[in-house]
C-alpha cells in the first residue's frame, strides 16, 4: 500500500491504494467518480480518458503512482457548476452520443484536441485525432459534429474572457 | 494485474539502486507496453522503476550535427519539437504516427526501444539513421542494440539514457498502420547520410525483428528515386507471417512502404 497524493479536479486529495491501482480505479473507486468509464482496459478505447497534467491519457495504462503529484481532470470537472462545458453543451446539441458509455472519454479527448489545434480544426483532423476513442452507437458523424460545434464556442469563450 | 511495488526514481543513479533491491525489477517510462502486458500477466515484476520524472531522462537537445532526445520524452513531445521537425522532419513524423494521441501523451522513446517490439516504429528510424542508444553504463550503436523480437543489448539493470541521432541529409519514413493497434504492420525508413551513404531499416516485416534491407539500400544508392525500387523483389523467407498478413505480402509492403519513404524524404 502506498499513499498517493495529487489534484483531482482542483481538489487536493490523499488516497491509500494498492501499488498496482491503476489511475481508473483511484477516480472510480476510491473518489467515487465514475464518469471515468473503463472499456477495453487495453488501452484501446479511450472510455477512461482523463486529463493528466493538461494532457489527455488512458487513465486505464496508467498506475495511481505515476500520478501523484499531478493534477488530474475527469469529465465530473469540466463543468462550471450547472453551466455545461461547451464541449458538453455541443455534444448533447449535436446528438453526439447514444448509448454514453464512450462520451466521457470522447469528450476529454475532445477537449484535449482542441486545446492542441485551437482553431484550426477541421473534420480530416478532427476523424484522425479521435482515432483513439471508440464509439460503437453513432458512426462517429455527430460527433465530429460536436467537436467542430464545441471548437468554435471554445474560441468565441476564450476570446471573451 | 499481480501485485507489484511502485517506487518513483528521483535519478538516473537512484534508479539503477532501486532496480537493484528488487527480486524481478522492470523500469517504468511511460508504461503504454509494459502496464497492458502486466495487466495480460505476461510480466509480472516484483518491483517497478518509474523513471518518467526524472529531470535528466527528459528533453532534446541539438549539438551540430546531432539530435540527442533523452529516454523519457515522450512520442508527443518528439512530434512536437521544434528542433526535431527542422533537423530530422522523418523523425518528429515518425513520432506522430505511433499508437493515438493518449498514448503518444505517455509513450516515451526509451521505453520503445527498451521493448523492442517487432513493429515498433523507433527502431526503424535508429537503425536506418545509425543512432546511438546511450545507458547508464555505455553507448551502443544501433546495429549492436537490436537482438530480435524483444530483445536488446541491454543487461540486466542497464537503462537507456538518451539516443542520438545524428542529422541526415534526407531521411523519409512510411508506414502501412495496423488499423487498430496502429503498429506497423510494415514500417521503412530511409536515410541519406550527409556522407552519401544510404540505411534503409524495415520494422514489422521481419521474424527477428527491425532489419536493415540491402537490396533497396543498393538501388538507392545507385538512385535516389521511389522509382529506383520498381524492379526490387524483397524475398519473403524470414518474414512475419499472421492473420493480418501473409510473408510475400509483407515482402511487398516492404518495397511499397520503402517507395513512400523516399517520396516523402524528397
Amino acid at each position: 500500500m502506498s499513499t498517493v497524493k495529487l489534484t483531482v479536479n482542483g481538489r487536493a486529495v490523499s488516497v491509500d491504494v494498492e501499488d498496482r491501482t491503476l489511475l481508473v480505479h483511484l477516480l472510480r473507486e476510491n473518489l467515487n467518480l465514475t464518469g471515468t468509464h473503463v472499456g477495453c482496459d487495453t488501452s484501446q478505447c479511450g472510455a477512461c480518458v482523463v486529463h493528466v497534467d493538461g494532457r489527455a491519457v488512458k487513465s486505464c495504462t496508467m498506475l495511481a503512482g505515476q500520478a501523484a503529484g499531478s493534477n488530474v481532470t475527469t469529465i465530473e470537472g469540466l463543468a462550471k457548476g450547472d453551466e455545461l462545458h461547451p464541449m458538453q453543451a455541443a455534444f448533447r446539441d449535436n446528438h453526439g452520443l447514444q448509448c454514453g458509455y464512450c462520451t466521457p472519454g470522447m469528450i476529454m479527448s475532445a477537449v484535449d484536441i482542441v486545446h492542441r489545434h485551437g482553431g484550426k480544426l477541421d473534420e480530416e483532423t478532427v476523424r484522425h485525432e479521435l482515432e483513439g476513442n471508440i464509439c460503437r452507437c453513432t458512426g462517429y458523424h455527430n460527433i465530429v459534429k460536436a467537436v467542430l460545434d464545441a471548437a468554435g464556442r471554445m474560441k468565441v469563450a476564450q476570446a471573451a474572457e | 494485474m499481480y501485485e507489484t511495488t511502485y517506487h518513483r526514481a528521483s535519478s538516473i543513479d537512484d534508479a539503477v539502486a532501486q532496480f537493484a533491491k528488487g527480486t524481478e525489477s522492470r523500469f517504468l517510462s511511460g508504461g503504454q507496453t509494459l502496464l497492458p502486458v502486466m495487466k495480460q500477466r505476461l510480466a509480472s515484476p516484483s518491483d517497478v522503476i518509474d523513471v518518467a520524472k526524472i529531470k535528466d531522462m527528459i528533453g532534446i537537445e541539438v549539438s551540430g550535427d546531432t539530435v540527442t532526445i533523452k529516454a523519457a520524452t515522450t512520442h508527443y513531445d518528439v512530434a512536437q519539437s521544434d528542433a526535431v521537425q527542422k533537423a530530422i522532419p522523418a523523425l518528429a513524423n515518425l513520432a506522430s504516427m505511433i499508437g493515438d494521441p493518449a498514448v503518444r501523451h505517455r509513450g516515451t522513446i526509451g521505453g520503445s526501444l527498451a521493448n523492442n517490439d517487432p513493429a515498433a516504429d523507433y527502431p526503424a528510424a535508429v537503425l536506418a539513421l545509425g543512432a546511438t542508444v546511450k545507458t547508464n553504463k555505455r553507448s551502443i550503436a544501433a546495429e549492436d542494440f537490436f537482438k530480435g523480437l524483444f530483445t536488446t543489448a541491454l543487461e540486466d539493470g542497464e537503462m537507456i539514457t538518451a539516443v542520438s541521432f545524428p542529422v541526415p541529409a534526407k531521411a523519409g519514413y512510411a508506414k502501412m498502420r495496423h488499423p487498430a493497434s496502429r503498429f506497423a504492420l510494415t514500417g521503412v525508413f530511409v536515410a541519406k547520410t550527409k556522407s552519401g551513404d544510404v540505411r534503409v531499416a524495415a520494422t514489422g516485416a521481419s521474424q527477428s525483428g527491425v532489419m536493415r534491407v540491402a537490396p533497396i539500400e543498393q538501388a538507392l544508392k545507385a538512385n535516389w528515386a521511389a522509382s529506383a525500387l520498381d524492379s526490387v523483389t524483397i524475398a519473403a523467407s524470414g518474414l512475419l507471417a499472421d492473420i493480418h498478413g501473409s510473408a510475400d505480402y509483407r515482402a511487398n509492403l516492404v518495397k511499397v512502404m520503402g517507395q513512400r519513404a523516399v517520396t516523402a524524404a524528397g
